[in-house]
């Protein structure tokens, strides 16, 4: 049972979180490409700047001397998402829509949403440094420690609070994100609109209202993935810039501009990735007393080894484009 | 037209002069080899992106490759590696990687055994998985001996400018294989595909420690020209010989890079340029006259990888040194990209403007804004508000901000760049 245990530790609850997160940063870029049919690369520095929206405010909030029950960065979170609403919606306003009115190409909006990633790092590297900032200066995290000796296990299942808080928060915000794209007046014309744009305009839906909905529903997303992911982890400035690859993985598997696909991309390659890099044998070792002499365990038996684990999200990446290009959920081709 | 190129090359000379008089000979004149070589960069991408259409972001794998490729060959041979037992289990790890191959290419062939649709599509990843773990578990043992016993397999010690054409032609091998996977697909899968092969060749060259000694890096990787040491020796001071040294790699890398312009310049105005126009602007109108898109596609990403792979030989004999993980794509995937849009896609003169205008650039914001900073400081010192903290740290990031800048104010305000691609209405 021990073995068990451990299995859920390394490869469920680890392979859940990087999958909410992945399957949250997805959404957004789906989201864009399904409504302006570009690859937004800035999605990235969203989430970046995003959870730096929430950082600033829990400093602002332990100045203030508020101590709350749950972890600061999950009480400031919705004011983030506003800020970070607000960012998305003037670096659309300021970079892309003078671009679109132009009538370019989607390539040349891909280029200057490179353009917006760097100036947005450098901005962000410019205020905070290179180095890297934790949620929990002030405050402790809690880690819950269940103890499952009435399974037989020697080992806790571990899990902490914040991990915990991310994958309720995930499902709730999956869960309104569904009955906002199914039942309300809006998420149904982002639907018609990512089927086909000028039907959508014909038939006398506000494309302006809806790219700019779009806009909100990314950037607030992208900030809550964003804070989450530097609640797990620590914050710097190339936070979600080194996963962004990963993410656009989880999008295109998913399908591009499909939604619900960018969800199951993002925990299949959350899954996939800390499945790839799990030591089978610390699972397979009571074998070791079946098995004869020759066929013994190696003391490490993972299918990749550990440093090439974000690796495993692109091998994935290349293997989709080659084998169903639009996706598992059968995504919109550009 | 022509007028306005000229003018926009003399602005370069000048900008290029005054950085020399404000940052001194030593800086500008490492500078301007690196410029060359990231023109000739620059060059593959316009091949790639201005005469192609190609969508290419994994640059900084080419770079990458043409890096490992000129320490492989110009690297002083290891005789602790020769000695020992490890090109024996080396071989043995090729041999795994043929059967590997062998096995997944009869799996692939297997409908002619009456083997069809999902069970042929079992039977190819099953070969695929078992190929994998015969490759792993050859391959695992070799390195694991060679990292012990000799640290790594060490160079060939030849000249490096057969690094260099190696560089070039490991680069197109890797395109070629590239292409045949991801050219299918249009723009932004074609963006997003080629990052993540440029990412896991990092990934890869980053932890072979056993071939290319990984974060460990190498170094002194030797030059093709006399060193300024060389100089030295017969009696030249430290400046002059450091200048005369740098001199002769920046005319070597000149040489390289006219022979490249002087044949691409010779295809582009040829037949084949003009069938490349036809594919980037409707394939499906080249199509149908009878071209063979996606060959000319494939023929296009190799030429325009291969002059990327001989760039980043350049710069890594140049440095003299072979750090994995110094490569980023900011450097190496965006920056380039940037000196593309900025000069003009499909202009060779423009990738080449680009390339200089922008490397200068890149190096210069890092002092530029230190300065700034620095006067801001000593304001904001006196007005009471206090110094900025942490100066030097933060005027080095400040060189991917304004690398951002330039790219949105070029799109914004010079979406064809600043030496436009020339459209020939008479031929």
């Amino acid at each position: 049972m021990t073995e068990f245990i451990f299995f859920i530790n390394q490869v469920v609850i680890a392979g859940a979180v990087l999958g909410c997160i992945y399957a949250l940063g997805a959404v957004g870029i789906t989201l864009v490409f399904g409504i302006l049919r570009f690859a937004h690369f800035a999605h990235s520095e969203l989430m970046t700047s995003g959870a730096f929206f929430a950082f600033l405010l829990a400093l602002l909030f332990a100045h203030w001397g508020i101590v709350t029950p749950i972890p600061t960065g999950f009480v400031v979170l919705p004011i983030a998402m506003v800020l970070s609403a607000i960012f998305a919606l003037g670096i659309d306003k300021g970079f892309y829509a003078p671009l679109r009115q132009r009538g370019v190409r989607p390539v040349t909006l891909l280029i200057a949403s490179i353009g917006v990633t760097l100036m947005v790092q450098g901005l962000i590297r410019l205020f905070f440094g290179a180095g890297s900032w934790s949620f929990f200066e002030t405050e402790t995290k809690d880690v819950f420690r269940i103890d499952t000796t009435f399974l037989g296990s020697t080992r806790p299942l571990v899990i902490t609070e914040p991990q915990l808080l991310m994958i309720v928060v995930t499902l709730i915000s999956v869960l309104a994100l569904h009955f906002f794209l199914t039942r309300s007046r809006l998420g149904k014309a982002m639907r018609a609109m990512a089927d086909n744009a000028d039907l959508a305009q014909v038939s006398g839906i506000n494309t302006a209202l809806v790219v700019r909905v779009t806009w909100i529903v990314a950037g607030a997303l992208a900030c809550m993935a964003g804070t989450m992911l530097a609640l797990d982890v620590t914050l710097k400035p190339d936070l979600a810039f080194n996963i962004i690859i990963p993410i656009f993985a989880a999008a295109i598997v998913g399908g591009l501009g499909q939604a619900y696909g960018a969800i199951a991309g993002g925990l299949l390659i959350g899954f996939a990735e800390s499945l790839a890099v799990f030591n089978w044998t610390m699972v397979l070792r009571p074998l070791n007393a079946v098995l004869p002499e020759w066929l013994q365990l190696p003391a490490t038996l993972a299918l990749v080894p550990t440093e090439y684990k974000l690796t495993v999200a692109f091998v994935i990446l290349v293997v989709v484009l080659l084998v169903r290009p639009t996706g598992i959920f059968k995504g919109a081709s550009s | 037209m022509i007028r306005r190129s000229l003018t926009l090359f003399a602005g370069l000379f000048v900008l290029i002069l005054v950085i020399g008089w404000l940052m001194g000979m030593p800086f500008t004149s490492s500078r301007l080899v690196e410029a060359a070589a990231y023109s000739l960069i620059a060059l593959g991408l316009n091949i790639q992106w201005g005469y192609g259409g190609l969508f290419n972001f994994g640059i900084m794998g080419f770079l990458m490759l043409g890096g490992f490729a000129v320490t492989f060959i110009s690297y002083p041979v290891n005789p602790q590696f020769w000695g020992s037992d490890g090109p024996m289990l080396l071989g043995r790890a090729l041999l795994a990687f043929a059967a590997g191959a062998l096995l997944v290419y009869g799996a692939r062939k297997s409908d002619r055994l009456g083997i069809r649709g999902g069970w042929k599509s079992f039977v190819t990843v099953l070969a695929w998985f078992v190929a994998y773990v015969i490759y792993r578990s050859q391959i695992d043992p070799a390195a694991a001996y060679i990292e012990a016993n000799a640290g790594f397999v060490g160079g060939l010690g030849a000249h490096p400018v057969l690094g260099w054409l190696f560089g070039g032609v490991l680069a197109a091998v890797i395109a070629f294989i590239v292409g045949k996977i991801a050219l299918g697909l249009r723009t932004d899968y074609l963006a997003i595909a080629t990052i993540g092969i440029s990412e896991i060749i990092r990934a890869l060259i980053k932890n072979m420690d056993w071939l290319t000694r990984g974060t460990l890096t190498v170094s002194p990787i030797p030059w093709p020209t006399p060193l300024p040491q060389a100089y030295q020796a017969t009696g030249s001071d430290q400046f002059a010989s450091l200048l005369l040294a740098r001199g002769g790699f920046l005319l070597l890398a000149l040489v390289v890079l006219a022979i490249a312009m002087w044949l691409i310049s010779r295809a582009y105005s040829g037949p084949w340029g003009r069938m490349m126009r036809a594919i980037r602007d409707n394939h499906i109108a080249a199509a149908s006259m009878g071209k063979n898109v996606t060959a000319r596609q494939l023929e296009i990403f190799v030429f325009g990888s291969v002059l990327m792979g001989i760039g980043g030989a350049m710069l890594v004999s140049f440095t003299q040194i072979f750090d994995p993980s110094s490569y980023q794509p900011i450097n190496h995937t965006f920056l380039i990209w940037v000196m593309i849009i900025v000069g003009g896609a499909g202009n060779n003169w423009g990738a080449v403007f680009g390339a200089v205008l922008i490397w200068l650039v890149w190096v210069v914001s890092e002092p530029l804004a230190k300065v700034i900073f620095e006067n801001v400081s000593y304001w904001s010192t006196n007005v009471g508000w206090g110094a900025i903290p942490e100066i030097e740290s933060r005027s080095a990031q400040m060189r991917v901000f304004v690398l951002g800048l330039v790219i949105t104010i070029a799109l914004r305000f010079a979406p064809k760049g600043l030496i436009p691609e020339a459209v020939r209405r008479d031929a």
